[in-house]
């Protein structure tokens, strides 16, 4: 058949890849100006792009990057916040600024694992049951799921991180065990929602592999639920892990976890208030900043739906 | 009749959804043959089954809560419904493709056009064909549904084109793997009159030039008269008349069918038709005998009683209502 339309327009590839490269930079724009909006947003990324960097280059940026281990300096020690210590130091002499900063490390790398140990398998399962909705594969996994969650999160990782040996490490998988119901549930019921789509039964039509729906079609649609959950989640997987840390089930002293610090800290309460404040303020501000770069992407991606 | 095994056969499907306080029975002996290039309406009011039979020839239904409880449906002699999901992935696609009433939804819109298109293609042909001849045929198929700008296009995301784009690209997409036998559902009903006729011809022209097996879905019959061979018309999940649509319009023989004939608003004057008393059943309960009888101005007691069979007019045109059986004696309408 001749082509109805014979018009091709005629403008040279590299016009187009400039053209492109101009659209590029003009989403870019857009979704910037759309999460800047909402100024908590920008102090959240701000937060959070900070702690990262300050954990990332802590033996460069802390003063006294030996405190971090096992340091002592009882001529030191106990001191106020001062110019040389700006938040005090332990009753060991240690810098708990030093410390603090060294803290973030295990915070984030705490955050990062669990995310990264959780969020696979959450989110292939959740695929799963969506996909085979109303059959006993769906059945079967979400009443784990539900199992799962029917638990209290913090008694089950306390239980587990008893049992094992208490150290990052172990924490970090009893975390994840409570944690991937979460992202079974939420890509569960939008796998669901979506299996029925036209464009999933246009996809079977053609003759698609059950892979290639699943892989495919359905999960590049799912992408932004999952990383708004993601950063949300970031800073309660943080907030655990401390917890953890604070009865003495997760980082081990002399390792300077922020939860093992304000547990120490808090044993000479108030007159040593730094010791147990500092480590505990560093939390909220990690969790908080979290939170807030996670709100605001969370708005980004549902004004980008409409 | 002498004529070869058709393309596709459906035999006596019958099909429910289980849902709240029983079970659906959506469809209730369902009958259509479809043979190698031949265009073939289905035609019925919203609801009486139309899709939910072409989505079971595709196997697509939601299942639960749908369940085929009786029938076969034949794809060049093999049944689809017996299928195991290798063969089946060869008839989707390659054997049979269909085309959906809404463009907007029928692509995914995380993916550009060019990846969906290409990912058709791809699958189509297997390892063999390498990125270039892809997005040849890419833009191949993009100039034959006649859209201009191919190159663009392939690089634009669905919510950046037009309904009638969207839908020229899902006919591209449907008919890329070279299918022997294409649904279109309802094709033109999310556009607006005058892109819906460009859209028809242009489907039209494609499948005469490819001798593609057609069944149109549509519940204008104006469209079906124009662009069938054949007509199929449905009532509430039943089959009630077939035959060639010249002589279908001209001599419809189910008081269904006549009265839907008459309710085609016409530009001649008259004003409003008064429609067909009554509406669809409920599929839940649905009425005894012929499930038209409630709302039929020639019921008869046996129209109550029994499931009326399908009678020959003539060769080609049959009808399922007693008005037609031989044995009541009273002669048609």
């Amino acid at each position: 058949m001749s082509s109805l339309n014979p018009s091709r327009t005629a403008a040279s590839p590299r016009a187009w890849r400039e053209l492109e490269r101009a659209s590029r930079r003009e989403n870019w724009g857009r979704a910037w100006y759309k999460f800047s909006h909402n100024p908590l947003s920008v102090v959240g990324l701000i937060t959070v792009a900070t702690i990262v960097l300050l954990a990332l280059l802590a033996p460069y940026v802390t003063p006294y990057p030996e405190h971090a281990g096992p340091f002592t300096d009882f001529q030191n020690a106990k001191q106020p916040p001062s110019l040389r210590h700006p938040f005090g130091t332990d009753v060991v002499g240690r810098d708990v600024f030093t410390r603090t900063v060294f803290g973030f490390r295990f915070s984030l790398t705490m955050g990062v694992v669990v995310l990264a140990l959780v969020v696979p398998p959450g989110v292939l399962l959740g695929l799963l049951a969506g996909y085979y909705h109303g059959t006993w594969v769906d059945t079967l996994i979400m009443r784990v799921t539900d199992i799962f969650l029917a638990v209290p999160p913090l008694i089950l990782a306390l239980a587990i991180a008893s049992v094992l040996e208490p150290n990052l490490f172990n924490s970090m998988l009893a975390v994840s065990l409570m944690w991937w119901p979460w992202y079974t549930r939420l890509v569960y019921g939008l796998t669901a929602q979506m299996r029925n789509e036209y464009f999933t039964v246009s996809a079977e039509i053609m003759g698609a592999s059950r892979w290639h729906i699943l892989f495919r079609e359905i999960l590049p649609n799912c992408v932004s639920p999952i990383f708004t959950k993601m950063s949300l989640d970031m800073g309660w997987v943080i907030l655990i892990g401390a917890s953890l840390s604070f009865v003495g089930l997760g980082v081990q002293p002399p390792k300077p976890g922020l939860g093992t610090m304000v547990a120490n800290g808090a044993r000479y309460l108030p007159d040593l208030w730094w010791i147990a404040l500092f480590p505990a303020l560093a939390i909220v501000v990690i969790v908080l900043g979290f939170n807030l770069l996670g709100d605001g992407l969370r708005d980004l991606f549902a004004a980008e739906e409409i | 009749m002498d004529r070869p095994t058709p393309l596709l056969q459906i035999h006596d499907l019958r099909l429910q959804y289980r849902v709240y306080g029983g079970a659906l029975q959506v469809l209730d002996g369902v009958h259509l043959h479809v043979h190698v290039g031949e265009k073939v309406g289905l035609v019925g009011e919203t609801g009486c089954g139309k899709t939910s039979t072409m989505k079971a020839v595709l196997r697509v239904l939601p299942m639960p809560p749908a369940q085929i409880t009786g029938g076969s449906i034949r794809f060049k002699g093999q049944e689809i419904l017996a299928m195991d999901p290798r063969t089946l992935q060869q008839v989707r696609g390659r054997g049979i493709s269909m085309i959906f009433q809404d463009p907007t939804a029928a692509l995914n819109p995380v993916f550009t056009v060019g990846q969906q298109l290409e990912a058709v293609l791809r699958s189509h042909w297997g390892r063999r064909a390498d990125r270039g001849e892809i997005r040849a045929a890419a833009l191949a198929a993009l100039e034959e549904v006649a859209l201009a700008d191919p190159d663009r296009l392939l690089d634009a995301y669905p919510v950046q084109l037009s309904g009638g784009m969207r839908q020229r690209i899902c006919i591209a997409m449907a008919l890329a793997t070279k299918p022997e036998l294409l649904i279109a559902d309802e094709p033109g009903t999310a556009l607006d009159v005058t892109i819906q006729d460009q859209v028809l011809r242009l489907l039209h022209n494609l499948v005469e030039e490819r001798n593609t097996s057609v069944i149109l879905i549509s519940h204008s019959l104006g469209i079906v008269r124009q662009l069938t061979d054949r007509v199929y018309v449905m009532y509430a999940g039943t089959m009630v008349e077939s035959a060639p649509t010249r002589k279908l319009f001209t001599h419809p023989g189910h008081p269904y069918t006549q009265q839907l004939m008459e309710v085609v608003p016409r530009l001649s004057g008259g004003g409003i038709a008064p429609g067909i008393p009554g509406r669809i059943p409920d599929y839940l309960d649905p009425p005894t005998g012929c499930r038209f009888h409630p709302r039929c101005p020639h019921a008869m007691e046996i129209c109550r009683r029994e499931k009326p069979p399908a009678f020959s007019l003539d060769q080609d045109h049959q009808v399922a209502c007693f008005l037609y059986d031989p044995a009541q004696g009273s002669p048609a309408p």
